[in-house]
């Protein structure tokens, strides 16, 4: 299954941007196109639309040769696929500070996210979480909101 | 013309002494240092968290904190390296293949020590490089209208997205979707709102500081959450004394760091290629002149000793088209120049004559951030040691609230928050896809510039596209892009003849 989309993955690669390109492209001429002269708003973008499906050709189109994979020292050894603890996790995080930092303030947001992210990591424990949590959150009620003046009171009045 | 920019740099350590301004580089470069050593942070999107938090700052001050953030990693990017074998920074992976070797015969304060001596060595060319050679840059660029303009940035975004690792295809593909995405917004010339479907939040644009976390922040710990080896601490342990090269080892490093300087500064005048580019070349070069090739990739000092030089001469002079030009090489400079811009400074040749402080207190503060960067990693090498060591699982955490933070700090809007986590699940599918996020930045910043100017100078030209190549620099800077491009398909069909991989020929 990775093996296979390892071999398909310029196929994959092309296809988005021909899909970005098409759409891009169709939005793109429902705006006024103007004249070379005087361009219009849809112009540019337009042009940037076909160079992208263009380019998306292009990488169909040299897709499946024994290109071999030109990051050599540089890859990472990451392993393909979505880890659904940690993605829960970061999005759970993202999220509760959004919406604490709307209705409860930015301790409590930056508590909620510091810890959601936390216990997304195996290695974590509750507690190790909530440790790390509550010192980010001390860090940012002194350093950002006392010392940088970032615009989220600590606590939103009820 | 000499004696006039010893007399303006003058002027530019009055402005980069002043308490605060120190105060600002010496944090700049402290930051830098302490992203460069831990593994798992990015320069980029450290610049990001923080670029929101400047707002309030002087300008000056600002830029000399975020450029000292970019020049700083760099000395911290070569400890990990050497000592974890990690290549998180891109421009010290190539310090990997020797240094580490070096560390595991014991070797690793030595390699430090060299590395060192190249980082001063490079990084005081590539600022002297920078005082003579940008206001001449500037001086030729007074004379650009907006077809030279548009033809050089076509010159950067080509270069930039056709040089850098990976396909080029996909890199040009990355610069122009980036340059779409820079589109999103009301339209300056006719007030019309493009592609921002309805959403209101949109209309100033897609905030910068959102495109570089969401790409660089969240988009990386998507990918690396429960998915990073440990680290393996075995060589952590190291003291300042052993980091004393002995005469012989530091007569074997000297010239590979005068050749790697040279080649760090050349490549820094080539808009596009950036210290990684620079950094492989020079490890090529130094493979090539040595008399005994095979002792590369187990431990050769001129191999870690080329390449740190060329990183950081090549980050120094990769300031000099931003800052002559207004045209960035790379997206770290894209971002700087998005910094400038946030502070109402206006990128071009005029930058230089408007604003000298910013200029030549850039100058004066690469002096003064890297004699600081030098006393910070020489006697303290043993506390940024100890920083190696902190666990991936406290790291992200934390960062992924200040990239929360720091893209709401921006311009107090949570909607910008949620745009980061959609450009970071995006953008996790490019990485998956192997697309490069960086010539996207490039890409965006230069994106809405880029159509100002093509749209000026056809509406002069009464909308003739020949006056591209009529005006002779116009023409110059596009048969250059011919000739990127030509090289781009040269070296493909040379590669189909024989199929050696890209990245080993830069070995052999």
């Amino acid at each position: 299954m990775m093996k296979r989309f390892e071999r398909q993955r310029d196929y994959y690669a092309g296809a988005l941007m021909i899909l970005i390109g098409v759409f891009a492209g169709y939005v793109a001429t429902t705006y006024d196109l103007g004249s070379l002269r005087e361009m219009g708003p849809g112009f540019f973008p337009l042009i940037l639309s076909v160079l992208i499906a263009g380019l998306g050709v292009g990488i169909v189109a040299s897709a499946g040769g024994k290109e071999g994979d030109a990051y050599g020292p540089m890859a990472h050894g990451h392993r393909v696929g979505v880890d659904l603890r940690g993605w829960a996790a970061i999005f759970a995080g993202v999220v509760a500070f959004i919406v604490l930092g709307a209705y409860a303030g930015m301790a409590p947001a930056t508590f909620a996210c510091v810890f959601l992210a936390a216990i997304g990591d195996r290695q974590n424990t509750w507690k190790s979480a909530a440790v790390l949590a509550l010192g980010i959150t001390a860090f940012a009620i002194v350093v950002l909101s006392f010392g940088l003046r970032v615009q989220m009171p600590i606590i939103r009045g009820f | 013309m000499f004696w006039t920019s010893l007399v303006d740099l003058a002027h530019g350590f009055e402005v980069a002494l002043q308490p605060h301004n120190l105060l600002y580089c010496f944090i700049g470069v402290l930051i830098g240092n302490l992203v460069g050593v831990l593994p798992g942070m990015g320069v980029l999107s450290a610049v990001s968290i923080l670029l929101p938090l400047t707002f309030g700052m002087q300008p000056v001050a600002a830029i000399l904190m975020i450029s000292g953030i970019f020049y700083g990693a760099q000395y911290g990017g070569a400890i990990c390296s050497i000592l974890l074998n990690l290549p998180s920074h891109p421009p010290h992976a190539v310090t990997c293949l020797d240094g580490y070797p070096l560390t595991q015969q014991g070797k690793g304060g030595v390699a430090l020590g060299i590395t060192m001596m190249g980082a001063v060595f490079g990084a005081a060319f590539g600022i002297l490089q920078m005082m003579f050679l940008a206001p001449y840059i500037a001086k030729i660029a007074f004379s650009f209208q907006a077809a030279e303009i548009c033809s050089l940035m076509l010159l950067g975004l080509l270069a930039g997205s056709t040089l850098a690792k990976g396909s080029p295809l996909k890199g040009v593909a990355m610069t122009a979707f980036g340059m779409l995405l820079g589109l999103v917004g009301t339209d300056t010339a006719t007030s019309i709102e493009r592609y921002t479907f309805g959403h209101y939040e949109l209309a100033d644009g897609i905030e910068l500081v959102a495109l570089a976390l969401g790409l660089f922040g969240i988009a990386e710990f998507l990918r690396s959450v429960n998915n990073v080896a440990p680290v393996n601490t075995a060589y952590t342990k190291l003291k300042f004394k052993d980091m004393r090269p002995s005469k012989a080892e530091a007569k074997e490093a000297a010239m590979p760091i005068l050749r790697g300087t040279l080649v760090g500064s050349l490549c820094s005048l080539i808009p596009g290629t950036g210290p990684v580019i620079a950094s492989f070349i020079a490890y090529a070069t130094e493979k090539k002149v040595s008399k005994n090739p095979e002792k590369f990739g187990t431990g050769a000092i001129a191999g870690v000793a080329a390449p740190e030089a060329s990183t950081h001469s090549s980050i120094q002079g990769d300031f000099i088209p931003t800052m002559s030009l207004g045209i960035p090489g790379d997206a770290a400079m894209a971002l700087l120049l998005g910094a400038l811009i946030i502070h109402n400074i206006t990128p071009g040749p005029r930058l230089i004559v408007e604003h000298p402080d910013v200029f030549w207190g850039l100058v004066a503060s690469f002096w003064i951030g890297n004699l600081i960067l030098v006393f910070l990693n020489v006697p303290m090498i043993g506390v940024w040691v100890r920083l190696l060591t902190v666990p991936y699982r406290y790291l992200y955490p934390s960062a992924l609230f200040f990239i929360c933070i720091g893209v709401f700090a921006t311009r107090n809007s949570l909607f910008d928050v949620g745009v980061t986590l959609v450009i970071g699940v995006f953008g996790y599918l490019l990485l998956l896809l192997r697309f490069e996020p960086a010539p996207m930045l490039l890409g965006f910043v230069l994106g809405p510039r880029f159509e100002e100017n093509f749209r000026r100078a056809l509406n002069i030209a009464h909308g003739d596209l020949g006056t591209f190549v009529e005006r002779p620099i116009s023409a110059f800077f596009l048969a250059i892009c011919a000739a990127l491009i030509g090289l781009q398909i040269y070296a493909r069909i040379k590669k189909a003849r024989a199929p050696v991989k890209l990245a080993s020929t830069a070995f052999d």
